[in-house]
């Protein structure tokens, strides 16, 4: 695994990524200031809870794409890790299937990253869907208990999909073999993140400010028309701003960021469903002003394989 | 130092988090009292007090579990400092009130699990009386219920490894014995008072 070096390419996007976060904070700042009413007042300080833990994040992951490879790895494993656990401690599980979940958090997990990080693509692409999904219900009947049979080893396997599989796309772009581009998959990653995540921002931004029309009242009552359409074409618009970064021309980069939003926003939607199931907003408290983990990278586990699926069939060797 | 150790290692493993709904964690000695599924509800409650709550707050066990094996034993005197009573056969030579009332006296708080063990049932069982003759023996000291959310999961009785779900505490309102409350009333009371904050 090549060790990134921080380039010339890299010093700009660090250097933009502060710049935002600093415009962020000042506007938290003076909307801190300026609010008057109970409401406001509540929503502003979620705001700045919500840019107080972006600088955190940043600074997270820009390290772990600084220390190359390995760091990117070790920092979507332990998200994996966090996820899953948010989403077991959800999730009902039976008390049978405790030895199954123990291979999930111990075993499972950590393996998909050894084989990502050992450059295994061939394994790590079947690993949790072929063998840990026959591995799980296989514990399980080893547990002799049938009750509930088929939905406790689904909820099992839709974890490990959703929290490892999916999330080990991302630093699975490392991987990839893009001609003349060795060792900037840095970048790729980057890419991705920079899109799911601001898009996310921006459909919430522009939601609160423009917000009418709901777009999936029963699902996500906070979802509104206006925050998908001004997130979309944030998403593009960053995207396509991002082209040189990548391996792409400017007009592919904009249909990567669409791909990569339109997935993020039914990402979203989607673990929605499962919180309203459950009766809750959030998967937990660990991201101050977000929520959990699995909220904040909800849309990046959509997102993920199809941005690394896209660019491996029509960019990679 | 072990102690303080393993309790950090608790609050990262279960992510666990103390909500004090009832009352604030104080220096003054109490008795807390909890619902009892799993080993774990007595790490979890521990680990999440204050560290200077910790250390002045002994775990009440059974010496006939804790006292077989090594590593047990090590645990629950050296680690835990527990106060091992016998919950077998209680007889006037050792009736547990003779160790628990002057740990109370000494100020420092006792944690007791009023099942008398690990239940696999989500309803929990009636209390063992124990409670009671603490509230009675003094007075002065407030009975906290406390709900422990979770910890089952994390580690069902018979389980040997534990997994890392997130688990929560929380600390209700501080009861005391009432004057003229008879021994049934007052345990169906405490008992009420660990049930009502499942929901909070």
């Amino acid at each position: 695994m090549n060790l990134l070096s921080i380039d010339r390419e890299m010093q700009i996007l660090g250097a933009g990524v502060l710049a935002v976060l600093l415009i962020a904070s000042t506007i938290g700042f003076f909307l801190h200031l300026q609010v008057k009413s109970e409401k406001g007042r509540e929503l502003i300080d979620n705001l700045n809870a919500r840019i107080k833990a972006w600088w955190v994040m940043t600074i997270i992951f820009f390290l772990a794409l600084a220390t190359g490879g390995i760091g990117s790895v070790i920092l979507f494993c332990l998200i994996s890790f966090l996820a899953l656990r948010e989403y077991v401690t959800l999730t009902p599980t039976h008390r049978a299937d405790h030895r199954a979940l123990f291979w999930a958090f111990f075993v499972i997990t950590p393996l998909q990253y050894v084989l990502i990080a050992f450059h295994r693509y061939g394994i790590a692409v079947i690993m949790i869907p072929v063998y840990a999904y026959l591995f799980i219900p296989i514990r399980n009947v080893i547990a002799g208990e049938y009750k509930d049979f088929l939905a406790r080893n689904s909820k099992i396997q839709w974890g490990l999909m959703i929290c490892v599989y999916f999330v080990s796309y991302a630093p699975a772009l490392l991987l990839l073999d893009v001609p003349g581009r060795e060792g900037q998959n840095g970048k790729l990653l980057y890419f991705l993140v920079c899109v799911t995540q601001l898009s996310d921002v921006l459909q919430y931004v522009f939601g609160k400010c423009f917000g009418r029309r709901k777009i999936a009242p029963n699902i996500s009552p906070n979802k509104t028309v206006e925050g998908f359409i001004g997130g979309m074409l944030g998403a593009v618009l960053i995207g396509t701003g991002l082209w040189w970064i990548t391996p792409f021309t400017w007009w592919q980069a904009a249909l990567m960021a669409l791909a990569i939003a339109l997935m993020g926003f039914f990402g979203g939607l989607v673990m929605s469903a499962i919180k309203r199931d459950r009766g809750v907003k959030d998967y937990g408290t660990t991201i101050p002003g977000h929520g959990g983990i699995l909220d904040r990278i909800d849309s990046l586990c959509f997102a993920a394989p199809v941005f690394f699926h896209i660019t491996h069939f029509y960019f990679a060797s | 130092m072990i102690a303080a150790l393993l309790a950090a290692f608790v609050r990262l493993f279960t992510g666990v988090q103390a909500r004090w709904v009832g009352c604030t964690p104080g220096a003054m000695h109490r008795v807390y009292f909890a619902n009892h599924t799993s080993n774990f509800d007595f790490l979890v409650l521990w680990s999440v007090l204050p560290d200077q709550l910790r250390k002045r707050t002994r775990p009440v066990a059974a010496s006939d579990y804790w006292r077989a094996g090594r590593l047990r034993r090590f645990l629950a005197e050296s680690v835990f400092r527990g106060v091992l009573i016998e919950r077998k056969k209680v007889t006037r030579a050792n009736n547990p009130m003779d160790q628990l009332v002057p740990v109370l006296q000494g100020g420092d708080s006792l944690i007791i699990f009023p099942e008398g063990g690990r239940t696999s049932e989500p309803e929990m069982r009636p209390f063992k009386s124990g409670l009671y003759y603490l509230g009675k023996a003094v007075p002065e000291v407030d009975l906290v219920p406390v709900y422990i959310n979770n910890a089952s999961r994390v580690l069902p009785k018979g389980e040997l490894l534990p997994l890392p779900l997130l688990c929560s505490v929380i600390f209700g309102e501080p009861l005391r014995l009432e004057k003229s409350e008879s021994k049934d009333a007052f345990l169906t009371r405490a008992r009420a008072a660990v049930e009502a904050l499942i929901d909070l």
